[in-house]
């Protein structure tokens, strides 16, 4: 069965104009039953090619992380640095996308696996799984874009919509903005904490501390591992394969009567080989150090860009709370649908951004194996087209860059939504 | 969380050690690591590999495995959990232990027979291959040989109910202890004898061995009177049986009228759940976590009505065994299956795979 809507207008372009005006409510059950059957078709098809997929996703993250740590033995060396730092931002990035985000949202528990199932899986973050998975997949994905209520748009301290009261705070958004996206994940986890709740009352002490107490844990264990215990590790590596190779060359002397002499002239064999592995061994530890920030920042950089192009491009839809009163199924469906863009791409830079370049399909179902997401876009079109309802989507530097003006231009009063670019009208049309 | 392997018997200076440079990868473990170059070194949850795969019989074959780490050990008789990977999904399943404890390749064997419509048994029976990997959970079970064995001892089997026996007759085998043993067996045609060969060489071999083959499409079923002529001191004889329901309850049927129930052992290796409708008055499942509904008739496990309904939820053993699929009763009644009793109180933790609901219930999965 398809149903096929005549769109009643052209491109809408005031900010009003709710995106399922016209629809009926009979319309918007069938546009459920349509989605939940794309739902239902992809759930009931999950097998060995999905967790082969998921599997060598994971396997990838562990030998990047291996490569770029043993790499790093050698980060005085410049290419071996830049060599190291690339291989462990990959891993990071795929720990904190492709796997960490998809697996916490539950979408590998079909598998029935203990390891790989959103009740065991933590991540490589100062997030703890469990405020994360409250703040994100039931605050953030039960109330997406609703103004007020879904506290990722604009994380509360950013004005990302212009129906969002200006405070002259905002003024210093686009400094905070940078020093958010190098920190992001420190920006997550204390927004994990819900500071609204928390002065209003809504969050009992003791749950406030504990989740404090986890954060505190998570962020110890990554200075441990990323700023102590690594660095250590290639240091004391570095120093002993120094000594090696030092102590060989010595041996490799000049030989002979000569040769002895000059030795014995030598006040010390070894205090300069020790002084010298000291030396390289100190340096190999700021080298690794540094390296692993920088991954680090590079992974936080990469998930704030691809995050923000979620919900924050132009194109986008918010609603107020008056607006979803009531909302039905078909309604909660066209709200995910509109409230989320996505990013096109090749298959590596999807995988790269975790999937959730298909935010789209990543909000209308989010607990299916991101692999499938791909799969079900043209199905996801096709109702779009039928229905007159926008998809949107747009290459990466274009939906950054909507993100940030919007971002520059909202820390002053003011401001109004920019137009939409209305029903999707199939490939040819769309840009 | 879903269920997994039981613990290894890992060493403490290997535990220590890894211990020691977990840090480095936090949150992951070094195991995480470890598992890309063998998954048998997982010291976190028990796995084997497969090495042999025995045809028993057409339908029927034995699966040898090499557990990763020192096998705790079992005693002859007990049944084994064992989870495996079809189309993606892990599964976990008893299984009698076929092989008994003094295996002198360190190897444990377990006998499936197939079930055409079920999911594990097509993969062990037709698809497993050597170097399989497999979990290996907990080993459990009641019906074993006391310590010493007795003196006079007989086995009644039928079916796929023969493998724990044959796990006991193998131990007292390798004992010297298989002096005075009556065995039994049935099934219903001779190509379908489970372990047919090893009866047949154990009985040329040992004298106190004495096998009684029924073939009940040809002879019928074997009915507990004819104990009598075929056992005559039956009466004497510390029992132990294994098969279907139906045998099972004629035989202790027999010996309460006729001998004494305490000498009988028997092992049901399916419990009964379920498929009454009508034992109990079912009812409607709200599982609050997904907000899906499913009715529920008095026959059928919650589990099942939830997963029929489109709930995603836990399980594991879907026969009251390992807990996996337990969720917090928050209002109703559910009544066990496998039992009759009807309980559950707020708050109360219950096995969805055993209970259907005994009235309205919500739950919190």
């Amino acid at each position: 069965m398809t149903t096929t809507i005549k769109p009643t207008a052209a491109p809408i372009d005031t900010q009003s104009e709710s995106p399922l005006a016209h629809l009926s409510e009979e319309q918007l059950d069938q546009l459920a039953q349509e989605f939940d059957a794309i739902r239902d078709r992809v759930m009931s098809e999950l097998g060995e090619r999905d967790r082969r997929y998921i599997e060598s996703m994971i396997e990838m993250q562990r030998r990047l992380a291996v490569l770029g740590r043993a790499l790093l033995v050698a980060s005085r060396n410049r290419p071996a640095w830049v060599a190291g730092t690339a291989a462990l931002s990959a891993a990071k990035i795929l720990e904190n996308m492709e796997i960490g985000h998809n697996v916490m949202h539950g979408q590998w528990d079909w598998m029935n696996d203990p390891r790989i199932h959103s009740s065991t899986w933590d991540w490589d973050t100062a997030s703890t799984a469990e405020a994360w998975k409250h703040s994100h997949n039931f605050v953030h994905h039960t109330y997406t874009n609703i103004r007020g209520k879904d506290k990722d748009l604009g994380y509360e301290i950013m004005r990302i919509d212009p129906a969002q009261k200006w405070n002259p705070v905002y003024l210093a958004q686009p400094v905070y903005n940078l020093i958010l996206a190098a920190l992001f994940e420190w920006g997550v986890a204390l927004h994990d904490l819900d500071f609204e709740a928390i002065r209003k009352g809504h969050k009992p002490t003791h749950q406030v501390k504990r989740e404090l107490k986890g954060i505190a844990g998570k962020a110890k264990d990554q200075i441990v591992k990323d700023y102590i215990a690594w660095p250590l590790v290639s240091a004391v590596a570095a120093t002993a394969i120094d000594a090696v190779v030092q102590t060989r060359r010595q041996r490799k002397a000049p030989r002979g009567i000569l040769g002895r002499v000059k030795r014995r002239k030598r006040p010390s064999r070894f205090a300069p080989v020790v002084e010298a592995a000291l030396t390289s061994g100190s340096k190999t530890f700021r080298q690794t150090a540094k390296a692993n920030a920088t991954a680090n920042i590079v992974r936080n950089v990469w998930a704030y860009a691809i995050i923000f192009c979620g919900h924050f491009p132009d194109q986008t839809y918010t609603f107020s709370q008056k607006e979803v009163e009531n909302e039905s199924r078909g309604g909660w469906y066209i709200r995910q649908l509109t409230g989320s863009a996505n990013i096109d791409g090749g298959p590596l830079f999807h995988i790269a951004s975790g999937n959730l370049s298909y935010q789209v399909e990543h909000h209308l179902f989010p607990d299916m194996p991101s692999t499938r997401y791909a799969e079900i876009a043209p199905q996801v079109k096709d109702v779009c087209e039928r229905y007159g309802l926008p998809y949107n989507s747009g290459p990466f530097l274009q939906q950054l860059g909507m993100v940030q003006r919007t971002i520059l231009r909202l820390a002053f009063p003011g401001g109004k939504a920019r137009p939409k670019p209305g029903p999707y009208r199939g490939e040819k049309v769309s840009v | 969380m879903a269920e997994q392997g039981a613990k290894p018997n890992v060493s403490k200076a290997r535990r220590r050690a890894l211990d020691a440079v977990r840090s480095l990868f936090t949150p992951l473990l070094p195991d995480d690591y470890l598992e890309l170059i063998n998954p048998l070194w997982s010291t976190q949850e028990l796995r084997g590999r497969i090495e042999r795969i025995v045809r028993e019989t057409p339908d029927a074959a034995t699966i040898l495995i090499r557990p990763g780490y020192e096998w705790p050990g079992h005693q002859a008789g007990q049944y084994l959990r064992i989870g495996v990977i079809v189309n993606g999904v892990h599964h976990w399943r008893a299984y009698s232990l076929t092989t008994d404890p003094g295996h002198p390749e360190g190897l444990i064997g377990i006998t499936p027979k197939l079930v055409e419509a079920g999911k594990v048994t097509p993969y062990l029976v037709h698809q497993a291959r050597p170097g399989d990997i497999v979990r290996l959970g907990g080993v459990e079970g009641t019906f074993v040989l006391p310590d010493p064995p007795p003196e006079k001892i007989l086995f009644i089997s039928a079916g796929s109910g023969i493998t724990p026996i044959m796990s006991m007759l193998r131990s007292l085998d390798r004992d010297g202890a298989l002096e005075d043993v009556v065995h039994i067996h049935s099934s219903r045609t001779p190509d379908r004898v489970i372990f047919g060969e090893q009866l047949r060489e154990l009985d040329a071999r040992r004298e106190g061995y004495k096998p009684h083959l029924r073939i009940t499409g040809e002879a019928g079923r074997f009915a507990p009177h004819e104990l009598d002529s075929l056992c005559p001191d039956w009466r004497e004889r510390r029992a132990f049986v294994s098969g279907p329901g139906e045998m099972l309850d004629a035989l202790v049927q027999h010996w309460r009228t006729d001998g004494d129930p305490e000498l009988l052992e028997m092992e049901r290796f399916q419990p009964v759940i379920g498929g009454d409708a009508v034992a109990g008055e079912g009812g409607s499942v709200r599982f609050l976590s997904s907000g899906v509904e499913a009715e529920c008739d008095g026959g059928t496990p919650i589990l099942v009505a939830g997963e029929e309904a489109g709930a995603e939820l836990p399980f594991g053993c879907r026969m009251g065994i390992c807990h996996t699929c337990i969720g917090r009763l928050c209002s109703g009644e559910v009544r066990d299956l496998r039992t009759g009793e009807v309980y559950g109180q707020e708050g109360e933790m219950v096995r969805t795979c055993v209970n259907a609901p005994e009235g309205d219930v919500a739950i919190a999965l």
